[in-house]
C-alpha cells in the first residue's frame, strides 16, 4: 500500500507533463547546482544573467557529433544573433574524466564564443531532467525556461533562434 | 510513515507549483521497450516473456536551498545484456538534501566525484547499466571562497530488485581542493591559475577467505595539482592504494598505484593534448570478489578517442586494464582559416589522435610470491614493457564546401591485443584493421536535410572485412528516419557473411523524444566514456521514449 502511494505523485507528475506536450519545461527556473567554468570558476548554476537578456543553455560532449554540429552550426550566426538579441549561449559539456581535457583545446581551436560549463560528474544534467545530449533550454530575460529541444538535426538552429527572437521582444 | 512524507512534498509541488514560481520540479522519464524474435544466425534469443521493457522516472523537487528526488524504475524483465539480478519495480534512487552558499548537504543516494574520479567515483551511466550510486551522507563545505572539502560515507548500489540494493560494505571519504586564484587573493589578478587537491577514501569490508587474510579496511590516498598559464595547462594526479586482495588481481597483497599527467597547449585554430597514465593493481570494489562493473569505487579513463562512427566504435573498443597499463595519448585540433585556397570559404577542421597502450613491467627476481606478505612483484611508475595492448591512429577532415554541403573523412588504423581485452572468439593476439569513413550531408531546404555514411573496416583477421552504409532523412525539428546496413561481407564463412539491417525512425516534440527501431542488431562492444559492456545480438523491435520536464 505504501509503495502504491508512492506513485501516486510520479504518475501525476508524469501526466501533468506530457499533457503540456512541448511546454515541458516552460515556466521554470534554472535549478541551483555548483559546478566549474573551463576556466575552473565556481559556478552557481541558478546565478547565470545576462542583463535581462536571452541565454541558451546547450548540453553537449566531445564525443557527440550532433552536439559540435549544433554549436559549430551557431557559431557561424553567433555574431548576428548577439547583436540582433543579444543573446547569450552557455554550452554545458558533459564530458566525464576521459574526454574533458579535450573540451577547451577544441572549444578554442573551433573559436566558439560561448560561455563552456563543465558538468564532469552530471550534476547538472540530472538536476535539469536531461536523457541525452544534445539538449538545449532557452531561458528568457527574467530567468524563466520558455522552449526547450532534446536532439538536434540540421534546421533546429532557425527554429531555435525564431524562439530567441521571441524572447527577446518580450 | 516516514516515506509518505517524501512523495507527499511532492505532489504539494506539483499542485502549487504553477501559482507560485519558486519551487521547481524537473526530471525525466526514459522507456525501452523491445520485442524480441529468435535468430539463430546472428546468436539472437527470444526471452519466454518475448518482450522486455526497461523504464526509469526521475523528479527532483527544489525550493530554494531544499532538494529533493526520487527514481522509479522498473525491469520487467530488463533489456537483454543488462545484469540478471535487476528486476522488478521500485525505487532506484532516492535524497533529500540542503545546499547553502558554505554548506551543501544531501542524505539518501547521491553521486560524487574526488579529483579525476581514480580514487573515487560514483555515477551513473544508464546505457552501460552501471549505477553505482552511493547511499549515505555527502557534506560539501566551502569555509572560504576558493576552499572547498567534501566528505561522503555510505553504502554502494549494487543492483535493483523491487528496490535498491546496496554493498554490505561501507565507503568513506575525503577531498580538500584550494584554488589559489580565490583563495584568501593570493594569485588574485595572477595570469598564473593554480589548484591542489588531496583525497583520502577508505572502505571496510567483512570479506571472508578461506586461504587468505583478508584485510577489514583498505585505503588509498593521492593529490593532484591543476596549473595554467595562458595558453598553457598542465594537471597531474597521483593516487596509492593501499594492499587490497581481491579476484582482479588474484589475490595479491601489493599495493597499488594510478598516475594521470595532461598538458595542453590551445589557441584559436589549434588545440594540442597529450595525455599520460600509469596504472598498477588499481581495481578498487566494495566487495574484492565483485567481478564486471560491479561495486567499482574508483574510474580509471581509458586513453582513447571515443569513436562515434559505427565500425570503429563497436567492433575493437579499448577500455582500460585496471589490473595495469601504461598509456599515452596525443590529440590535435587544427582549423585551417577560412576564406584562405586550402580552408575553403568556411574553413577546414583536421583532427589527427593517437593513442596506444602497454603492459607494464613486473620484476619478480628477488620477489618469493610463496612468502607469507604475498607481493608478488615490483613495478615502477611509467615502467612499460613491449607488450602492446592497444595502437590507435585516427585523422578526420571535415569541410562545409557551401550552405547546402558538409563532406567529412576519416581514416582509423587500430592494433587491438584479443587476449588481453576479447573481443572475439574468432581470432587471438594482435588484431591489426584499417577503417575509412566518408560522410555527406546535404541541407535540402530549411527543414529538410539528407545525411550519408560510407565505412569500410578492412582486416585479414576476425571476421574479415565489413561494410557500413547508412542513410538519414531529417526534418527539422520533428522527424527523423534512418536506415542501416552493416555488411560482414569479408567473412571466410560463406553463410555467416551477415547483413544487419536495421531502420528507424523518430519523432521530437520539444524536450520528449519517440524512436522505433526494427532489425538486426550485431552481438558486440558497446563503450561510452572507455566503459564498456557486451551487448548480445537482437533481432526486433525497439521503442524507446524519454521526456524531461
Amino acid at each position: 500500500m505504501k509503495k502504491l502511494l508512492l506513485f501516486v505523485p510520479i504518475a501525476a507528475l508524469a501526466l501533468f507533463s506530457f499533457s503540456n506536450n512541448e511546454d515541458d519545461n516552460k515556466g521554470k527556473k534554472i535549478p541551483s547546482v555548483n559546478i566549474k567554468d573551463m576556466a575552473g570558476n565556481a559556478i552557481n548554476t541558478a546565478e547565470v544573467s545576462n542583463d535581462g537578456n536571452p541565454i541558451v543553455l546547450s548540453f553537449w560532449a566531445t564525443w557527440c557529433k550532433p552536439c559540435k554540429q549544433e554549436l559549430n552550426t551557431i557559431a557561424e550566426e553567433y555574431d548576428d544573433w548577439q547583436e540582433e538579441t543579444g543573446v547569450k549561449l552557455v554550452a554545458v559539456s558533459v564530458d566525464d574524466q576521459k574526454t574533458t581535457k579535450m573540451v577547451e583545446p577544441y572549444v578554442n581551436s573551433t573559436g566558439w564564443e560561448y560561455d563552456i560549463w563543465m558538468d564532469v560528474n552530471g550534476d547538472f544534467k540530472r538536476a535539469l531532467g536531461v536523457n541525452f545530449v544534445p539538449h538545449t533550454f532557452l531561458i528568457d530575460g527574467e530567468g524563466t525556461i520558455v522552449y526547450s529541444h532534446n536532439n538536434y538535426v540540421p534546421g533546429d538552429e532557425e527554429e531555435l533562434y525564431d524562439h530567441i527572437l521571441e524572447a527577446a521582444k518580450k | 510513515m516516514k516515506k509518505l512524507i517524501l512523495p507527499f512534498l511532492l505532489l504539494s509541488a506539483t499542485a502549487f507549483g504553477q501559482q507560485i514560481l519558486l519551487p521547481t520540479v524537473t526530471g525525466n522519464v526514459e522507456t525501452t521497450f523491445q520485442y524480441l524474435n529468435e535468430d539463430t544466425l546472428i546468436g539472437a534469443q527470444q526471452p519466454s516473456e518475448k518482450a522486455v521493457l526497461n523504464s526509469y522516472a526521475l523528479v527532483n523537487y527544489s525550493n530554494k536551498g531544499f532538494r529533493a528526488g526520487m527514481r522509479v524504475e522498473s525491469y520487467l524483465p530488463h533489456v537483454l545484456g543488462y545484469p540478471d539480478r535487476f528486476s522488478g519495480t521500485g525505487i532506484g534512487y532516492r535524497y533529500v538534501g540542503y545546499t547553502h552558499k558554505k554548506v551543501e548537504f544531501t542524505a539518501g543516494n547521491f553521486y560524487e566525484q574526488f579529483g579525476s574520479g581514480m580514487i573515487f567515483r560514483s555515477y551513473e551511466q544508464r546505457q552501460l547499466g552501471i549505477d553505482n550510486a552511493m547511499d549515505g551522507l555527502s557534506v560539501k563545505l566551502t569555509p572560504t571562497e576558493g576552499f572547498t572539502v567534501k566528505a561522503v560515507y555510505g553504502r554502494m548500489r549494487y543492483s535493483f530488485d523491487s528496490r535498491i540494493q546496496n554493498s554490505d560494505g561501507l565507503v568513506r571519504g575525503v577531498d580538500a581542493e584550494i584554488d589559489f586564484n580565490s583563495f584568501l587573493g593570493l594569485l588574485d589578478s595572477s595570469k598564473f591559475k593554480i589548484s591542489i587537491g588531496a583525497s583520502f577514501v577508505s572502505k571496510f569490508q567483512n570479506a571472508n577467505n578461506a586461504q587468505y587474510n583478508m584485510p577489514k579496511n583498505v585505503g588509498s590516498y593521492g593529490g593532484r595539482v591543476n596549473m595554467k598559464y595562458e595558453r598553457f595547462f598542465l594537471s597531474g594526479e597521483h593516487i596509492i592504494k593501499e594492499n587490497d586482495p581481491s579476484f582482479d588481481n588474484g589475490y595479491i597483497f601489493n599495493n597499488g598505484h594510478a598516475t594521470l599527467i595532461e598538458a595542453g597547449y590551445s589557441q584559436k585554430g589549434l588545440g594540442i593534448v597529450v595525455q599520460a597514465k600509469s596504472i598498477d593493481n588499481m581495481s578498487y570494489r566494495v566487495d574484492p570478489d565483485a567481478a564486471l562493473t560491479d561495486l567499482q569505487i574508483n574510474f580509471l579513463p581509458a586513453l582513447t578517442k571515443s569513436h562515434t562512427y559505427n565500425l570503429a566504435a563497436t567492433l575493437y573498443p579499448y577500455a582500460t586494464q585496471p589490473v595495469g597499463e601504461v598509456a599515452f595519448q596525443a590529440d590535435v585540433f587544427y582549423k585551417i582559416p577560412k576564406k584562405t585556397k586550402l580552408g575553403g570559404k568556411y574553413g577546414t577542421q583536421i583532427n589527427v589522435n593517437f593513442a596506444t597502450a602497454y603492459r607494464p613491467v613486473r620484476h619478480t627476481s628477488g620477489v618469493n610470491p610463496l612468502d607469507s606478505n604475498r607481493v608478488t612483484y615490483k613495478t615502477g611508475l611509467f615502467e612499460k614493457s613491449d607488450s602492446l595492448f592497444y595502437r590507435d591512429i585516427n585523422i578526420e577532415i571535415k569541410r562545409k564546401l557551401n550552405k547546402k554541403w558538409k563532406v567529412g573523412v576519416k581514416y582509423f588504423h587500430f592494433d587491438y591485443n584479443n587476449d588481453v581485452n576479447v573481443v572475439t572468439k574468432d581470432a587471438k593476439g594482435i588484431i591489426s584493421s584499417h577503417i575509412g569513413v566518408i560522410d555527406v550531408q546535404y541541407k535540402i531546404s530549411r527543414r529538410h536535410s539528407i545525411r550519408g555514411e560510407l565505412q569500410g573496416l578492412f582486416t585479414k583477421k576476425d571476421k574479415g572485412n565489413w561494410a557500413t552504409a547508412l542513410i538519414e532523412y531529417n526534418i527539422s525539428p520533428k522527424f527523423f528516419f534512418a536506415v542501416m546496413d552493416q555488411w560482414n561481407y569479408g567473412n571466410s564463412v560463406k553463410s555467416r557473411q551477415i547483413h544487419y539491417l536495421i531502420g528507424s525512425a523518430g519523432y521530437i516534440m520539444g524536450a520528449s523524444r519517440i524512436m522505433v527501431t526494427y532489425g538486426k542488431q550485431r552481438e558486440g562492444i558497446f563503450c561510452i566514456g572507455g566503459v564498456c559492456r557486451p551487448v548480445p545480438a537482437t533481432n526486433g523491435l525497439t521503442v524507446t521514449f524519454t521526456s524531461s520536464f
